[in-house]
Parts: C-alpha cells; sequence; structure tokens
C-alpha cells in the first residue's frame, strides 16, 4: 500500500451561477521517498490538488467526491482537528512566494519554535536545538545567527531555503511544494532544486512538486502528472514521458519549449488557450486545440467531441486520449494474430 | 429618495404653495403659526409659518434648493481644483507635487469653517451686508469650494501614484504622448471611481458647512433662507414655544444629509473597480 | 508635429546601413534610497549631514544593436537589465552617458524634437495585464498611437490602419468594441504587440514580453515576435531571463550581472563556448529536459546588493577563479577572436578557458 493513495478526487467551486469542477476524476498515489512532478499551465486545477489534499481549499471551493488515504487514514471527512494534527506535522507545504508564508514582524527563529511548540511539548532551548539543526540541514551559512534575523534581512534564495527548513521542522513524511522556485532566478533555482532533492533522498521524504516548467519536473522528479482543464491526461514515470510523450498536449507541450526547436525556426505551438473551467468543451476538453481530433485519412473522430476518454496504458504510463487508445488497438491485433 | 429630494428642490418654485422670496405675499399677522396637527393651525399653512410669517413649507423647499445648489456647486469646484491639483501633484512629482501638497497641508490644518468665517466676516465688513446678500450664493460655493479642495487633492494623488507605476502608462509615455492626455485621457479615467465617492460624501459635507456658516449668520440672508438659515432664525422663537420653526427644516437637513451619504455608499458599491478585473 | 514628421522620413530613407541602428555608451543609471531634502538631513558625530544612498541600477553599459539584429540582454533580477530597456526608451533618464539612435543622440532630446524617434522605437512591456488601459476599448488603444503620429489622416485611414495590425497579430476584428479585461494573457499581449506595430517601427524593445505568459501561451507570442521580425525587418532589443528564449530567439546576447555586461556574443558562440564565469554558471543552471545534466556549477555567496557595490569586478566575490587583481580593477569588455566580448580578467589573460 501506498503512503498516499488518491482516488477519484472531485473538487467544485460553488458560485452563484452554479458549480464549476475544479478537478475532475483524479487520481495517484505517492510512495515513502518518492518524487512525483504535477505539471500543467495556468488553470489546469495543479495547485487545487494539491490544496484539496490537506482540505486547505478557501471558500467556495469544495471536495465534491473522492477519496484521500494517507497511512491508512482517510482525510476527506476528516474533522478539522485531526486535519491539523496531520498538517504541518507528517503532510508540510511550500509555497510559492516566501515573503507570504514568513510573518514579517517575527524573527525567524520565533516562528519555527513557535511551530515546533504548536505540534510538540518541548521546551524553548529543545525547539530552539531542533530550529538550528533544520537550518544547518538546508545549508544556511551561520544558522545561529540566522535565528534571531527577520525576514526581509534575507534574500529571495535564503528565504526559501527557511520555509524549506520550517516545512521540515516536524519530520514530515511528505512535502508538498507548489512553484517553489519560480519566483527565484536560475542559479538559485537549481541550488534550491539540489537541495531538496537532498533531502528527500536522505530523509525519505515523498514530494510532490507542482510547476509550470517541465524542465525543473524533468530534473527532480521520478513519476509526473499532466494536468489539462481540471483532469489527469498523461500520467507515468517522467523520464518516459518526457522523452516520449504520448498525449497530444503534452507533446505540444514539449514542442512548444524553445529548446526543441532548431533556433530561429518557428515554434510549433499549441493553437488556442486553455478553455475556462466553467465553460468547457464536451468530451476530451483538450479537442478543439488538438491536431489529432481527425484522423490522418481525413475522417473525424466523433468520440473526442463526445466522450471523455479513459485511460489507457502504454508502456508504463497511462493515458487519457481516443487517438492514443485506438493506435494501441491497432497495433494489439497485429501481434495477437502473429502470436497465434 | 435623493432623485424626489432633487425633484422638490428643483420643482420649488411650482410646488410650493407660496412664494417666500415675494414679500407681497408674506403676512405677518400670520407669523408662528404651527404646523396642521396643533391646535391653532391655519389649513393654509400645512406646516406652520415663521417668524415672518412665511410658509414653513414653501421655506423649506425653496431653503432645500438654495442648500443643494450650494452643495453641489461647492463640490464642482472642489473637484476641480482637487482632481487638476491632485493630477498635476501625482503624475508631475518632484517639486510640484511637495509645493501642492504642503499647500493642502496648510489648507487643511485650517477648519473649514475658519476659513469661511474669516473670509465671510471680511466680504461682509469691506463689500457691505448688502452686497454680501446679493451674491450670497457665488461667495459660500467659493469658500466652501476652496476650503476643501485638499480632501480631493490627496484622494486623486494617491490613485495617481498607483495607477502611474502601471504598464499603460509607460506605453503611453513611449508612444510620446504629451502629458496633459496621458494625464486626462489615461490616468483620470480610471480614478474617477473614489473621486464619485468622495463626491457624496463631500456634498454633505458643504450642506452641512453652508447651514453651520448659515447658523452662525454668515451664510444666506434671510430674505433667502436656505435650510441652515431657516434653522437659525427658527433658533430664537425654540424658548417661546414656536419649535416647529427650528425643527422642521431640522429634520430635513439630516434627512437630506442622510440620503447624500447612503447614495455614496451604493455608488462605491457600483463602481467597485473589482468589476474591472478580468 | 506635422513638420518633425515628415522631416524625419528622408533622414530614415538615407540611414547608413553600416552606423548601429541603437549605440548606447557609458550608460549609468542610480536611483535615490533617501527620499527628499529633510530626509536626508542626518546626525553624524554631533554635526548635522547630507546623506544620499543610490542604488546603482546600471554603472557603465555599452552595447550597440546593429539593423535587423535580435539583440537580448539576459540576467537575474536586479541586474538592471529592464533598466536599459526603460533608459533606452525615454522612460528614465539616465545620470550618465549617452544613448544614440541612427546617429543621433536621443537621451537629451526635448519631448517635441523625440517624437519622430517615438514612432520608430516602440515597447512591448511584461505584463499584459497593466499594460492595456482598463478604460479603453481595444479600437481605442490600437488608434490612439496612430493619430498621434499621422495627425493628417482621416477617419478611414486610421480605421483601415487598425484593422490591417489586428489582422497581422491574429486578432478578430470583432474584438475592437471590447475592454482589455475581457481578454486573456496571451491575447492581450498580443494586443499590445499590435498596439506597437501599429505606427511602423522599425525598432521593438520588449521586456519580458512572454515571462508572464503560459508555455503553449509563449511559444505563440513568440512566433508572433519573429513573423513580425521578418516581414517588416524589425531590430529588436529583447529583455529575458530565460536562456532558452534567448538562444532561439537572438541573434546576440548580452549577460548583465550587477549593472554591468560581462559578456557579448553572437548567441551560437555565447551557447557553444561561454566565456565568462557568470555566463557559465548561469548556462549550467538551466533546468534540461535531457536526462544526463552535467552537475550545474555552485556559485558562492548571494548577489551584492547595488546600493554598496564591490570594489572591482562586480561578480569577483561569488566567482571561483577570482584573484587579487579581480578584488581592486574593473574588467572592461575585450574584443576575442569568435566575435564575443568579455569582461574578465581571467579570461584575458588565459587563466580561464
Amino acid at each position: 500500500m501506498s503512503l498516499l493513495e488518491v482516488n477519484n478526487l472531485d473538487v467544485r467551486f460553488a458560485l452563484r451561477r452554479g458549480d464549476v469542477k475544479a478537478l475532475r476524476d483524479v487520481s495517484f498515489t505517492l510512495d515513502r521517498g518518492e518524487r512525483l512532478g504535477i505539471v500543467g499551465e495556468s488553470g489546469a486545477g495543479k495547485s487545487v490538488a494539491a490544496f484539496s489534499l490537506l482540505n486547505l481549499i478557501a471558500k467556495p471551493g469544495y471536495i465534491a467526491g473522492g477519496s484521500i488515504r494517507f497511512d491508512g487514514q482517510e482525510l476527506n471527512g476528516m474533522s478539522d482537528r485531526a486535519l491539523r494534527r496531520i498538517r504541518g506535522n507528517r503532510i508540510s507545504m511550500i509555497f510559492q512566494d516566501p515573503m507570504m508564508t514568513l510573518n514579517p514582524v517575527l524573527s525567524i527563529g520565533e516562528q519555527m519554535i513557535e511551530c515546533l511548540k504548536a505540534h510538540r511539548r518541548i521546551g524553548r532551548r529543545e525547539a530552539r536545538a531542533i530550529a538550528l539543526r533544520k537550518l544547518e540541514q538546508v545549508h544556511i551559512p551561520s544558522p545561529e545567527a540566522r535565528l534571531d534575523q527577520y525576514p526581509h534581512e534575507l534574500s529571495g534564495g535564503m528565504r526559501q531555503r527557511v520555509i524549506i527548513a520550517i516545512a521540515l521542522l516536524l519530520d514530515p513524511d511528505i512535502i508538498i511544494a507548489d512553484e517553489p522556485t519560480t519566483a527565484l532566478d536560475v542559479t538559485i533555482q537549481a541550488e534550491i532544486m539540489d537541495l531538496l532533492l537532498e533531502l528527500c533522498d536522505k530523509h525519505n521524504v515523498g514530494l510532490i512538486l507542482i510547476t509550470h516548467d517541465l524542465g525543473v519536473v524533468s530534473q527532480v522528479t521520478q513519476r509526473m502528472l499532466v494536468m489539462y482543464a481540471g483532469r489527469v491526461i498523461e500520467q507515468g514515470p517522467t523520464r518516459e514521458i518526457i522523452n516520449d510523450p504520448q498525449h497530444p498536449y503534452t507533446q505540444g507541450l514539449m514542442n512548444a519549449l524553445p529548446q526543441m526547436a532548431t533556433p530561429g525556426s518557428r515554434l510549433n505551438q499549441i493553437p488556442g488557450s486553455m478553455p475556462s473551467l466553467d465553460n468547457l468543451p464536451s468530451g476530451c476538453a483538450f479537442h478543439p486545440r488538438c491536431g489529432f481530433a481527425s484522423r490522418p485519412d481525413g475522417s473525424e473522430r466523433a468520440e473526442c467531441r463526445t466522450r471523455v476518454p479513459e485511460f489507457v496504458a502504454s508502456g508504463n504510463c497511462q493515458v487519457a486520449c481516443h487517438m492514443v487508445a485506438e493506435m494501441l488497438d491497432q497495433q494489439r491485433i497485429p501481434a495477437e494474430e502473429t502470436t497465434r | 429618495m435623493f432623485i424626489v429630494f432633487v425633484a422638490c428642490a428643483v420643482l420649488a418654485p411650482w410646488l410650493a404653495p407660496m412664494n417666500p422670496y415675494d414679500l407681497a405675499q408674506i403676512d405677518i399677522m400670520a407669523s408662528e403659526l404651527p404646523p396642521f396637527w396643533i391646535d391653532g393651525s391655519d389649513p393654509a399653512y400645512r406646516m406652520g409659518t415663521d417668524a415672518q410669517g412665511r410658509d414653513l413649507l414653501s421655506t423649506i423647499l425653496y431653503g432645500a434648493r438654495v442648500s443643494l445648489i450650494i452643495g453641489f456647486g461647492a463640490v464642482a469646484l472642489q473637484a476641480l481644483l482637487g482632481v487638476v491639483f491632485g493630477l498635476m501633484a501625482g503624475y508631475l512629482g518632484g517639486r510640484i507635487d511637495a509645493f501642492l501638497m504642503r499647500l493642502a497641508d496648510i489648507q487643511l490644518s485650517f477648519s473649514t469653517l475658519m476659513v469661511a468665517i474669516v473670509v465671510g466676516a471680511l466680504v461682509k465688513a469691506i463689500f457691505g451686508g448688502a452686497t454680501f446678500s446679493a451674491y450670497a450664493v457665488p461667495l459660500l460655493v467659493l469658500i466652501i469650494g476652496l476650503a476643501e479642495w485638499p480632501q480631493y487633492a490627496r484622494t486623486v494623488r494617491a490613485s495617481v501614484l498607483a495607477e502611474k507605476g502601471k504598464e499603460y502608462v509607460d506605453a503611453a509615455r513611449t508612444m510620446g504622448l504629451p502629458s496633459q492626455r496621458i494625464m486626462f485621457r489615461h490616468i483620470l479615467p480610471n480614478t474617477l471611481s473614489p473621486i464619485f465617492v468622495i463626491s457624496t460624501v463631500q456634498v454633505a459635507n458643504a450642506i452641512i458647512s453652508e447651514a453651520a456658516l448659515s447658523f452662525l449668520g454668515l451664510g444666506m440672508p434671510e430674505t433667502h433662507p436656505s435650510l441652515g438659515s431657516l434653522i437659525k432664525s427658527g433658533f430664537d422663537y425654540i424658548q417661546s414655544g414656536s419649535w416647529w420653526i427650528t425643527l422642521i427644516p431640522g429634520a430635513v437637513l439630516v434627512v437630506l444629509v442622510l440620503v447624500i451619504n447612503l447614495l455614496g455608499d451604493w455608488l462605491r458599491d457600483v463602481l467597485n473597480p473589482r468589476l474591472y478585473k478580468g | 508635429m506635422t513638420a518633425t514628421a515628415t522631416l524625419a522620413r528622408p533622414a530614415a530613407a538615407a540611414a547608413d546601413t553600416s552606423r548601429p541602428l541603437l549605440e548606447i555608451r557609458g550608460l549609468e543609471k542610480r536611483f535615490s534610497l533617501s527620499g527628499d531634502f529633510l530626509e536626508q538631513l542626518k546626525f553624524k558625530g554631533g554635526k548635522l549631514v547630507r546623506e544620499q544612498v543610490y542604488v546603482h541600477a546600471i554603472n557603465g553599459v555599452d552595447l550597440e544593436i546593429q539593423r535587423g539584429e535580435a539583440l537580448c540582454v539576459v540576467g537575474e533580477s536586479g541586474c538592471g537589465k529592464s533598466t536599459v530597456a526603460r533608459t533606452v526608451m525615454g522612460l528614465l533618464h539616465p545620470t550618465a552617458g549617452e544613448i544614440h539612435y541612427d546617429g543621433q543622440r536621443i537621451d537629451n532630446l526635448s519631448t517635441q524634437a523625440l517624437m519622430p524617434y517615438r514612432r520608430r522605437m516602440q515597447m512591448i512591456f511584461q505584463n499584459p495585464y497593466a499594460s492595456l488601459n482598463p478604460r479603453m476599448t481595444i479600437q481605442q488603444t490600437l488608434e490612439e498611437p496612430i493619430r498621434l503620429h499621422h495627425p493628417d489622416w482621416d477617419r478611414q485611414q486610421v480605421r483601415d490602419k487598425v484593422d490591417e495590425v489586428m489582422a497581422s497579430v491574429g486578432i478578430a476584428a470583432d474584438w475592437g468594441k471590447r475592454y482589455g479585461h475581457e481578454f486573456s494573457g496571451g491575447q492581450r499581449q498580443r494586443i499590445a504587440i499590435a498596439r506597437a506595430l501599429a505606427v511602423d517601427p522599425e525598432f521593438i524593445v520588449a521586456d519580458e514580453p512572454i515571462s508572464a505568459l503560459d508555455v503553449s501561451i509563449q511559444a505563440q507570442v513568440l512566433n508572433l515576435l519573429m513573423d513580425a521580425r521578418q516581414e517588416r525587418n524589425l531590430t529588436y532589443l529583447f529583455i529575458t531571463h530565460d536562456l532558452a528564449v534567448v538562444e532561439h530567439f537572438g541573434t546576440r546576447v548580452a549577460v548583465m550581472y550587477l549593472g554591468r555586461v560581462c559578456e557579448v556574443a553572437p548567441t551560437a558562440t555565447l551557447f557553444a563556448t561561454p566565456r565568462h564565469p557568470y555566463t557559465q554558471a548561469l548556462m549550467s543552471a538551466i533546468p534540461r529536459l535531457e536526462d544526463d545534466r552535467p552537475q550545474h556549477i555552485r556559485l558562492e555567496g548571494e548577489v551584492p546588493t547595488p546600493v554598496h557595490l564591490p570594489s572591482g569586478c562586480v561578480f569577483h566575490a561569488r566567482c571561483p577563479h577570482a584573484n587579487a587583481r579581480c578584488r581592486q580593477e574593473v574588467p572592461e569588455l575585450i574584443a576575442r577572436d569568435d566575435g564575443s566580448r568579455v569582461a574578465c580578467h581571467g579570461v584575458e589573460e588565459g587563466r580561464i578557458q
């Protein structure tokens, strides 16, 4: 059994004009020490997925269905009190903007000690010692001095390190990182990514990394989910998806990257833009932008418009696409005939 | 409600049973008559009469008109000065900003009433009571208008500073648009909603200021009473039992100000800038 | 206005193609942090002293851009790349140095005299959500620059021009009546590009034009900018922090660090053989899709604040190759055989390969 098992998660936002389905039928698992990436563009629902794990979605959002099993416990429907024991303690979060997470009027040490004392019955001195050890773990130079500094005295990279140290305070089993490096420069980003990798390895912590950057996912994670318009459309081992994406959207996303094209040539763009969640196309949400919604011979694949595609296995990956399903079927039949 | 008030004020000459300005209609014998629900009233004067025998209902209607004219006139003047100065201070910055804002500080450190009293008294002393009476309305507009422009200038300046940092202003500058055009065509429309909201508050303030000035004898002359001067003229008679001369216009003033403030709240909701977020 | 506009055209026609279109010499820009005069007064040792603190956003930048080039300026936040763009466009006044456009010094011109240049150079901004006036329709937004620079055109000519640019950036004609906030980020950026192209400029300064957009939309906008470059023979000054975009879009790259240019080179040369230690570190830090990434170069320490500039080479505190000379002497950009110019004592001395 996996450490975290999410099954058929449905999240909705109750708006005046009706419910908007922000997340539909999302399922994934995470093992101890595993690093999972969730990739998608803005509006794909990747942050909603992360927030709903700890039931942190703000009103009017709510979890409409599905189950979130963490270490044998069902988190969906758990009381706020019980959830709070897990939040921060066993699953902690890192956000995009370090300035939003740190309280500007409290010193770094104060914030860390407070967090420790809220979850554990320990004295101030002991808490300070733990805080110091955690700052050392994230390779902050002169950690002793940093404890008494305030967030604004630190640079962006240092702040993000402090955030990670706070996330590690209670030795969590899982860290959820929501775009942890988007606000940082590339050289700092690379250092933070190295740090996250090192910590996951050393302490056997599971990582859910939410990002829009395929490069970052490719560097850090072992498995990944690609999301589009509130659904997972492709999942599997990161290397396999990056090297050979199956879903037309994942392919489009990869091909749109400047590093995939010869310098100076036109980029392969995906036409149009992500539909808004309250006005999704029928069938596969990607079909209006998809080049494979009609077959190579020109005939239209009607099911793309009418039916939501189910997952099919392609290698070690799961892909939700009618075109891929059709191609796999065609391959299988001749293969079965030859074995006979 | 506000519309009813404005309509009443505008249509006062037609609605009112009598013309309080017309001396021929005033019957001094009918002075201090109580309103209709008290014994001894005269059915011709539904709300009673004041000390000079003017029909109180008519006088209030006319008075409300004067009050509203002064209120809106003063606010129009304040807004004009305040918006222009605020835009200049916010957009041009530097010394102009420093100068205008210090000027505003100085202006704000005098209370409106004090300025008005001094100016009013001076004008009255120099040109005499008759001239003062003749030009009372424009003079009050000018006094109250000049005294309160910093309110606008500050609000406008603050929103100009916020808007100035946005890229569409830079875009307009790189196009080579002249400053005036950027200020009035690009920045001003985006600062309008706070201007509308403070306008309503300021109209109420101006009416109260005018009433207070009139009450102190520096406002409208009694021959052309506003709500404030009505209250004042009635005040002398409150001891002698003719309370209505003061209290009825007083109540009208309170309701008028309340209505304008409610209008401001409503405007604030309607003009909520969130509606413009995409 | 008409007179100046017509004056400018023969000048442009007779332009000397060998001369750089834009030349920046010794550009410096500092911002005062100290507020107004009263706030600058401080007590020091019993005396009242006037003290001013400055942020040195750019200190001594030399760049030139040839006609038809796409010069990309890369660097991390706070390196002054956006300040360069804004100074070139006249949104900021340089503290020192000169900017020459087509042989004419433009940084000291009056607003009037600058007008013909305003038409020839246009800017595209980073944030598509803030760069359109929320109270103007798209039609009004696009008509404004045309009316300003062609006051003699009649209503129909202006409309035709707007229709033409809208079509060229892929905007449907019926968008004109709508307001900016009704559109998505990518669509707004198209509108902003249309606004810049409306007056037929020859030079475009683009300040991080795709950083705020999603990956699939980035490709669309980048394609649009490249198409425009080809069709209209545009010259670009392109500011970005994304090296992948630079490799794809730029013909030449300038790498900036703490307000100074540390390396300028043709794109292919820079990506094949980065010389400056900072460029090398920057390049090794890009998250690549490939599996076999070489270990990235770790930089020691933090970017110093531009308030107290380090002596000597601005990069010396974090540079693995720094020696005594680097700490004292400011390196100049020195031209190399492969067409690049590098400001590094180590490269000059041959210590760094």
